[in-house]
C-alpha cells in the first residue's frame, strides 16, 4: 500500500467519523446534564431521510441540514418533557423513541427510495490544503466535516472552563448544591437535552447528504449508529476530547477492516462487520471493570508491592458517570 | 389494560422495598384539582389509558396523511390482514407465539430492574442451537419426538447462555446491560448469518432464504392448512403460565422484585442479589431461547437471518405498555401481534411500507407513558406498581416519594 493511498484513507476516516463525533459529542452534553438521550438510533435514522427529502424537495443543502438539527432537536424535547416534566423513565422514552424514530423513517422514506438529492461536495481550504500530508488530512473536506474538527475543542473548551459549563456540570453531577447556587436545574436540562439532540440529529444528513448521500431504507446501513454514538460517550469518559478520541479510533477500525478484509480471506465478512460491536463490549468491560466489586476484593489481597501499581493501571482505566445522570431532579 | 389493580393489598413487593416507611399511597386523600371534582380513580385511569390510545391513534393518522396516503384505507385494511380469515387469524396467533413468551421472559428481567435488551439475540441463539441439533439428528435414525424434544431444549439453553452472558457482563464487569445486550444481538446476527453463508450454506449457494429446510417429520405438527402449529401454541401457554405464577406466587418472583425495586435493601435483607439477577437473565434467555426453537422447528423450518423478526424489541414494547404487570401482557400481545401481521399486506394494496405497524405501536407506548406521567402530576402522586427499571449505572431512580401528602 503506497502512503498516498494510506494517506487518502486516514483523510478519509477523518471525514467518515464526523457523524460520530457529532451524535457522541451531543449525547455527552446531554449526559453532562443528567440526561440519557436513548433515542439516538433512531434520531440519526429519521434525521438521514427527513433532511434528505427536504433536500430532495428543495434543492437546498442548508435546508436539508436544518431539518436534521430540528428532529434531533424535537425529539429531544419529547425525552426532557417525559422525564423532567412528567418524571417518567429515560431509559423507557429514549428507547421508545429510537424505534419509533426508525420506523417512521422507513414509512415516511419510501417515496423517496434511490431518488438523486443535493450532495454537500467538499471545500478545499486555499492555500492550507496544499501543506504536504497535513493539508490533505485535515484542509481538504467539506464544510461539516471542518464544523466537526472546530466541536471537538469548542465543546471541551465550553464544559471545562467556561462558567456556564461549571453550571452544566454541576446540574449533572449535584442537582441539589446547583439549585442551592441559583441554577435553575429543569430549566437547563431542558436547554442542554435540545441542544445535545439537535447535534446527534445533525450526523443524518451528514451520512444522507455527503457521506452516503441518498435514501435506501432498511438498507441505508444507518441502523446502529446511534448505539455505537451511545457506547462511545460511555467510553470516552463523558469528555469532547476522550469522546472524539474513541469516535476517530472507531472509524479507524472500520476502516481497517475493510483494508485488511482481502488479505484476511479466512476470518467471513460477517465477523468483520460486526467486529465494532464485541469491542464495543470489551471496551466498556474495560473502562468499568475498576468499579467492581469483586476487582476490589482482589486488589485488597494483592501483596503490597504489585498493589499501587495494579490500583493505578484500573484507575487509569475506569470512567465514572455523571453523579445525577438519570436521577430525576425535584426541589424540596 | 384499563384498570390498575387497587394498590396496597396487590402490592407484596413492598416487602424489600423502600416504599414500607410510607403510609399506603390509597390511604391518602388527593388534595389537586382533578381530586376534588368527584371522580374516581379507576375512571379516571380508564380515562387517561383511553386518551392514551386516541392520541397515538390520531399521531399515526397525521403520520398517514403526511405521506399521502388514506388513512381509513390503511386501518381497514390492517383489520382485514389482521382478521379476514381463518388463515390470518392463525398467522395472528403463530406470531403472537414468540411475542408472548419473550413478554414474560421481559417480565421477569423488568422485575429485577434489568433491561434486557439483548433478547433479539437470544432468540437467535435459539434459534441457532435448534438447528444444530436437527442438523446433527436428521440424518440419523433418531425419532422425531426425540430430536424436536432435545431441539427445543437445546433452543432454550443457547437462549438462556447469551442472555447469562450479558447478566455476567452486567454483574461482574460493570458493562451495562443495554449496550452489553444490544452488541451481543449484532453478534448473534453475524453468527446466524455466517452459518447460513458458509458452514450451513444451501447446496449450491448460501442465499438469504436461509438453510436447506428440514424434512417433513422434523416438523412440529400444524393443523392441516394452516401455519399454525398446536405444539408450538402449547408450548408458548405453559411457559407462560409458569412465569406467570413463579411471579406472582411463589418466593423467588417475591425476592426478584426486591432486588429490582430496591437492590441495595434487598441485599440487606439477606437476598443474595447477583445471583438473582443472573437467575433474571437466565429465565429470560430460556423464555426467547423458547422462543427462538419454536420458530425453526414450528414456522420456518430452517435458519433464517432474520429469525428473530423483531419479536424481542416488540416484547419490550408490550411490557411497557402494561406496565410491567403480567394480567395484561397476553392479550396486549395478541393485539400487537394482529398489528405485525395486518400490515403485510400494506405495500402491495397500498404500496405503504409495512413499517406503519412499528410506528403505531411505538407511538402508542409513548402515548402510554406521557399519559401516565401526566396522570401521576395531576392527582399529585406517583404510582409506582413496579419500580421503572434502573437507569444505567444507577440505582433505582428516586421515586418522588409524597412525604407531605402521606403525612
Amino acid at each position: 500500500m503506497t502512503g498516498e493511498a494510506i494517506l487518502a484513507g486516514l483523510s478519509g476516516v477523518l471525514a467518515a467519523s464526523g457523524p460520530l463525533v457529532f451524535a457522541a459529542i451531543g449525547e455527552t452534553i446531554s449526559e453532562r446534564a443528567g440526561v440519557i438521550n436513548l433515542s439516538a438510533n433512531g434520531v440519526i435514522v429519521l434525521s438521514a431521510m427527513g433532511s434528505f427529502a427536504v433536500g430532495v424537495a428543495t434543492g437546498s443543502l442548508l435546508l436539508g441540514f436544518l431539518t436534521g438539527l430540528l428532529i434531533g432537536a424535537l425529539v429531544a424535547l419529547v425525552v426532557a418533557f417525559g422525564n423532567i416534566t412528567l418524571r417518567q423513565s429515560q431509559v423507557a422514552l429514549g428507547f421508545v423513541l429510537a424505534l419509533v424514530c426508525r420506523d417512521l423513517a422507513y414509512f415516511l422514506g419510501n417515496p423517496f427510495m434511490g431518488a438523486s438529492g443535493p450532495r454537500l461536495s467538499s471545500l478545499p481550504i486555499p492555500g492550507l490544503s496544499r501543506i504536504p500530508v497535513v493539508g490533505q488530512l485535515f484542509f481538504a473536506h467539506n464544510l461539516l466535516t471542518y464544523l466537526s474538527f472546530l466541536l471537538v475543542p469548542v465543546a471541551w473548551y465550553f464544559i471545562f472552563r467556561t462558567r456556564q459549563g461549571l453550571v452544566l456540570r454541576a446540574v449533572g453531577e449535584r442537582p441539589a448544591a446547583a439549585f442551592a447556587r441559583g441554577a435553575n436545574v429543569n430549566r437547563l436540562r431542558y436547554l442542554y437535552t435540545v441542544l445535545g439532540g439537535a447535534l446527534v440529529g445533525l450526523a443524518g444528513p451528514m451520512f444522507s447528504l455527503s457521506m452516503k448521500a441518498g435514501w435506501k431504507g432498511t438498507i441505508s446501513g444507518l441502523d446502529g449508529i446511534g448505539w455505537i454514538a451511545l457506547a462511545i460517550t460511555i467510553f470516552g469518559a463523558w469528555s469532547p476530547l476522550k469522546v472524539a478520541l474513541g469516535a476517530y479510533l472507531f472509524g479507524l477500525l472500520q476502516w481497517l477492516g475493510v483494508v485488511l478484509q482481502p488479505h484476511l480471506s479466512g476470518i467471513p465478512s460477517q465477523v468483520l462487520q460486526v467486529a465494532p460491536f464485541p469491542l464495543m463490549i470489551l471496551t466498556l468491560l474495560l473502562v468499568n471493570i475498576g468499579n467492581a466489586e469483586w476487582v476490589e476484593r482482589i486488589l485488597a489481597g494483592l501483596p503490597p508491592r504489585i498493589r499501587p501499581a495494579a490500583a493505578g493501571l484500573l484507575r487509569a482505566t475506569r470512567v465514572s458517570p455523571p453523579g445525577a445522570l438519570g436521577v430525576p431532579f425535584e426541589r424540596d | 389494560m384499563n384498570r390498575q389493580p387497587s394498590q396496597p393489598e396487590t402490592r407484596p413487593e413492598t416487602v424489600g422495598g423502600d416504599n414500607t416507611s410510607t403510609t399506603p399511597v390509597a390511604a391518602h386523600t388527593p388534595r389537586s384539582a382533578l381530586g376534588r371534582t368527584g371522580l374516581s380513580r379507576g375512571a379516571l385511569n380508564v380515562a387517561f389509558q383511553a386518551g392514551a390510545f386516541l392520541v397515538a391513534l390520531v399521531i399515526t393518522t397525521l403520520v398517514l396523511l403526511v405521506a399521502g396516503a388514506p388513512p381509513f384505507a390503511a386501518y381497514g385494511e390492517i383489520v382485514r390482514g389482521a382478521v379476514g380469515s381463518l388463515q390470518s387469524l392463525a398467522d395472528v396467533t403463530v406470531a403472537w407465539v414468540p411475542l408472548v413468551v419473550c413478554t414474560f421472559g421481559l417480565l421477569v428481567t423488568f422485575a429485577a430492574g434489568l433491561w434486557n435488551i439483548g433478547v433479539e439475540g437470544q432468540i437467535m441463539l435459539g434459534a441457532v442451537f435448534a438447528t444444530l441439533v436437527l442438523r446433527l439428528l436428521q440424518d440419523t435414525n433418531a425419532p422425531a419426538w426425540l430430536a424436536l424434544t432435545l431441539a427445543i431444549s437445546a433452543a432454550m439453553v443457547g437462549g438462556g447462555l447469551w442472555a447469562v452472558l450479558a447478566g455476567v457482563l452486567k454483574a461482574f464487569g460493570g458493562v451495562n446491560e443495554i449496550f452489553g445486550g444490544l452488541g451481543l444481538n449484532y453478534v448473534a446476527t453475524a453468527l446466524s448469518l455466517w452459518l447460513i453463508f458458509g458452514p450451513w450454506k444451501r447446496p449450491g449457494v448460501g442465499s438469504m432464504s436461509g438453510t436447506e429446510p428440514f424434512p417433513e417429520q422434523l416438523w412440529l405438527p400444524q393443523f392441516s392448512g394452516l401455519r399454525l402449529s398446536p405444539w408450538g401454541l402449547g408450548l408458548a401457554v405453559l411457559a407462560v403460565v409458569i412465569v406467570g405464577v413463579a411471579l406472582s406466587r411463589t418466593y423467588f418472583g417475591l425476592k426478584l422484585k426486591a432486588v429490582g425495586r430496591n437492590m441495595r435493601a434487598a441485599f440487606l435483607l439477606g437476598i443474595p442479589t447477583w445471583q438473582y439477577v443472573l437467575a433474571a437473565f437466565l429465565v429470560c434467555g430460556l423464555m426467547a431461547g423458547l422462543a427462538g426453537g419454536i420458530q425453526v422447528t414450528a414456522v420456518y423450518h430452517r435458519l433464517i437471518p432474520s429469525i428473530s423478526s423483531g419479536y424481542g424489541f416488540l416484547g419490550l414494547l408490550v411490557a411497557m405498555l402494561v406496565r410491567y404487570r403480567a394480567l395484561w401482557a397476553a392479550p396486549v400481545a395478541l393485539f400487537y401481534a394482529a398489528l405485525n401481521i395486518g400490515s403485510i399486506q400494506l405495500p402491495i394494496v397500498l404500496k405503504l411500507d409495512s413499517s406503519l405497524a412499528g410506528v403505531l405501536q411505538g407511538v402508542l407506548v409513548l402515548c402510554v407513558i406521557l399519559a401516565e406521567g401526566a396522570r401521576q402530576r395531576l392527582l399529585h402522586r406517583p404510582v409506582s406498581e413496579l419500580p421503572a427499571p434502573q437507569e444505567p449505572g444507577r440505582g433505582a431512580p428516586e421515586h418522588a416519594t409524597p412525604v407531605e401528602d402521606a403525612l
